[in-house]
């Protein structure tokens, strides 16, 4: 795996990871800080980019859409949370499993990005140490690079 | 941040409604056809730029879930990026709603209209 790289598709169609203890930890305690979000409030304005509304301009199919796909969307996303905790200090993750880490990766980067308001381009935020967010903004840019990685991974047989 | 407009009014407003004289042969004589007509007009799925999403992972959405080559992925991803919105799919209610899903799904702000 070249320098840098830390989740890599292998011959065999698994995917190799390289996170250190640090990281394994963040990815063990993200998870379960969300879980516990969604669990007690799914109503929170910071979930709201998980559950977006579906139909622009029909109330009454946007209830109904709601009413259909809401615990759905809610399952997915602690289903992939799980996977994501449960595979966290595997060395190797198959498919299905990295498919749920891109999609719990991109949870905690919704949920985190809500709440921190983050520019499209994060260069335009400074990361001003005395920033009180300054840990929650290095977490996110974390998240990014990488699902960056994971996606490449992926995308890489594709 | 870019957010989907909700400021589409397609139908008449409610007053305008009322307080417009309407033969009340135009609704009687109104074929049956027309309205099946209306409900079948297609349906269009929309994805919307937002700050969050990654660039390359939209593209890998796209791949994954409409089967889209990589390079059709990548042009409807520098879409939404440039333009702030792209068609990504359509067709009946059903097959746009079930879209719509599996972009919410993945994460993507995805919303669905009739063309």
């Amino acid at each position: 795996m070249p320098p840098g790289q830390q989740i890599e598709r292998t011959r065999a169609g698994e995917f190799r990871l390289r996170l250190s203890r640090a990281e394994r930890e963040l990815l063990r305690e993200l998870p379960a800080q969300l879980r516990i979000l969604l669990e007690a409030d799914a109503e929170d304005p910071t979930l709201r980019r998980l559950f977006p509304p579906g139909y622009e301009d029909d109330p009454d199919g946007e209830t109904e859409y709601r009413r259909l796909m809401r615990d759905e969307l809610l399952d997915g996303r602690l289903e992939a949370l799980r996977v994501l905790e449960e595979t966290v200090d595997s060395d190797v993750l198959g498919d299905e499993e990295i498919q749920a880490w891109l999609v719990a990766l991109n949870a905690l980067r919704l949920v985190l990005g809500t709440k921190l308001e983050v520019p499209e381009d994060l260069s335009e935020r400074e990361l001003d140490p005395a920033d009180p967010q300054a840990y929650e903004l290095a977490v996110y840019a974390y998240l990014s690079w990488l699902q960056e990685q994971a996606v490449a991974a992926v995308a890489a047989d594709i | 941040m870019r957010t989907p407009s909700h400021s589409r009014h397609n139908r008449p407003h409610a007053r305008t409604l009322l307080t417009t004289a309407v033969p009340a042969a135009v609704e009687v004589e109104r074929p049956a056809e027309e309205e099946q007509l209306e409900r079948d007009r297609p349906w269009i799925v929309i994805v919307w730029n937002d700050p969050i999403n990654l660039m390359s992972y939209v593209t890998l959405v796209f791949q994954k879930l409409f089967g889209y080559s990589r390079e059709k992925a990548t042009r409807l991803m520098l879409q939404v990026h440039e333009e702030g919105k792209a068609v990504v799919s359509g067709g009946t209610r059903e097959k746009a709603e079930h879209d719509v899903a599996r972009l919410h799904a993945h994460g993507l702000w995805a919303t669905m209209r009739q063309d």
